[in-house]
């Protein structure tokens, strides 16, 4: 798989040239994800926002909502679970198109022509998952923090100026780098996966389907394992 | 060509909304914030002697009533105070000049925020007027090293065979300071 993601990143340069595709494919992978993660991150800051509160409350100490919100959806929901997320929405749909790609025999119609797949088909949706990944990461966040303010200060009566003072005097341009290189990493890591599984993908309908359960268990795992890793390397 | 249009302006769209969710986090939940721009106000400064962990947009209020926010905390070489700058909503513009503020603690471990005292005086205090009394934070070290200097006071002068229950004895100060 690491020499597969040499092969894409060699392939890199020349595939930027064509940001026709690139801008297709961060559509497919970014925009029409974009219902999902909005949605998702808006449930999930609203329930950061309740159970923080609860929490606190029992010290007195609800004004640090703000500040617990930031930090747990800016350096660990925000990615982790936009990179979840994204394997289960274009992940699937990037392996088991390219897989669908492999089983009708497309990509090896495209050698034959003497167009390089992995140029033209495979680099664009890698590229376009690598970017899409960070951006989705960020709006998730934001969404995130608007929901945990949305419960804790509309609702539960949180003072929103201390909400936003503490999350601001707590939070750095650290934590938020934290957070941007995680999403950098897992939209690498999951985007790879996807079109790694499909790429090489048992050209069958089980095979294609196989590869597409793959690469949800797989890119799970790995975000999963790469998130520890970065949190302890980031302390 | 028209599928085209609606894709690259999706796309452009979707990355426009990724970096604008990017700003937001580096701007508005750090410390380097650009604040928003803000309804009518006036600002008004305060000197204290010890604002404890008063920070940068605690709330400023009267009564319970919250009329502004702290929108700056700056040292203050000449008198060897902080300086803070109180910035108050328009609607409460009738602050008399001689009131005075105080700084306290919401909850037990809350953050701190400003109280004004309204005093007494025909005047009202004007965009860049002095808050001439005020009254520091209340440090809960400062109160129990007191507290604990005068009980031991208190037990030698009383009691000099009994030093050693010190220890036990320190630890009950703390309930009293909730009372406070």
């Amino acid at each position: 798989m690491v020499r597969f993601l040499l092969r894409l990143v060699a392939a890199s340069p020349r595939a930027l040239l064509r940001l026709d595709l690139i801008s297709q494919q961060i559509y497919n992978a970014g925009a029409l994800s974009l219902v999902i993660i909005m949605l998702s991150g808006l449930f999930v800051g609203m329930v950061l926002g309740l159970q923080g509160f609860q929490l606190l409350q029992r010290f007195g100490s609800e004004d640090a909502l703000g500040t617990a919100a930031t930090i747990g959806l800016v350096k660990e929901l925000g990615p982790v679970v936009t990179a979840l997320l994204f394997a289960g929405r274009a992940g699937t749909a990037l392996a088991s198109e390219l897989g669908l790609m492999r089983a009708t025999d497309q990509l090896s119609a495209m050698e034959m022509m003497a167009v390089d797949p992995i140029r033209r088909v495979v680099v664009p949706r890698f590229l376009g998952g690598v970017i899409a990944m960070p951006l989705l990461a960020a709006i998730f966040s934001v969404i995130g923090i608007y929901g945990a303010q949305l419960v804790g200060v509309q609702i539960m009566g949180v003072d929103s100026g201390s909400f936003w003072s503490q999350m601001r005097a707590a939070v750095g341009l650290r934590d938020i780098n934290e957070g941007i290189v995680k999403s950098c990493i897992f939209g690498v890591t999951c985007s790879l996966i996807a079109v790694y599984e499909g790429y090489y993908a048992t050209p069958t309908a089980e095979g294609v389907g196989r590869a597409t359960t793959r690469t949800v268990v797989t890119s799970a795992v790995f975000t999963l394992f790469l998130d520890y890793l970065i949190t302890a390397a980031f302390l | 060509m028209r599928k085209s249009r609606t894709l690259d302006l999706g796309t452009g769209s979707f990355v426009l909304l990724g970096f604008a969710a990017l700003f937001f986090l580096t701007t508005q939940t750090t410390s380097r914030g650009i604040s928003l721009a803000s309804p009518p106000h006036y600002d008004l400064t305060a000197k204290f002697d010890n604002i404890g962990d008063l920070k940068v947009g605690a709330p400023v209020s009267m009564s319970g009533v919250e009329m502004g926010r702290v929108t700056k905390i700056d040292f203050d070489w000449k008198e060897y105070k902080a300086a803070v700058t109180l910035r108050i909503d328009a609607r409460y513009n009738q602050i008399p000049t001689d009131s005075d503020a105080s700084i306290y603690t919401q909850g037990l471990l809350g953050g701190k925020f400003v109280g004004l005292t309204a005093g007494g005086a025909e005047t009202y205090l004007k965009n860049g007027d002095q808050i001439a009394f005020t009254q520091s934070a209340f440090v809960l070290e400062n109160l129990i090293g007191q507290f604990a200097a005068n009980f031991m006071k208190g037990n030698a002068q009383s009691d000099s065979g009994k030093s050693k229950t010190d220890a036990p004895a320190a630890a009950e100060p703390k309930p009293k300071e909730k009372t406070k």
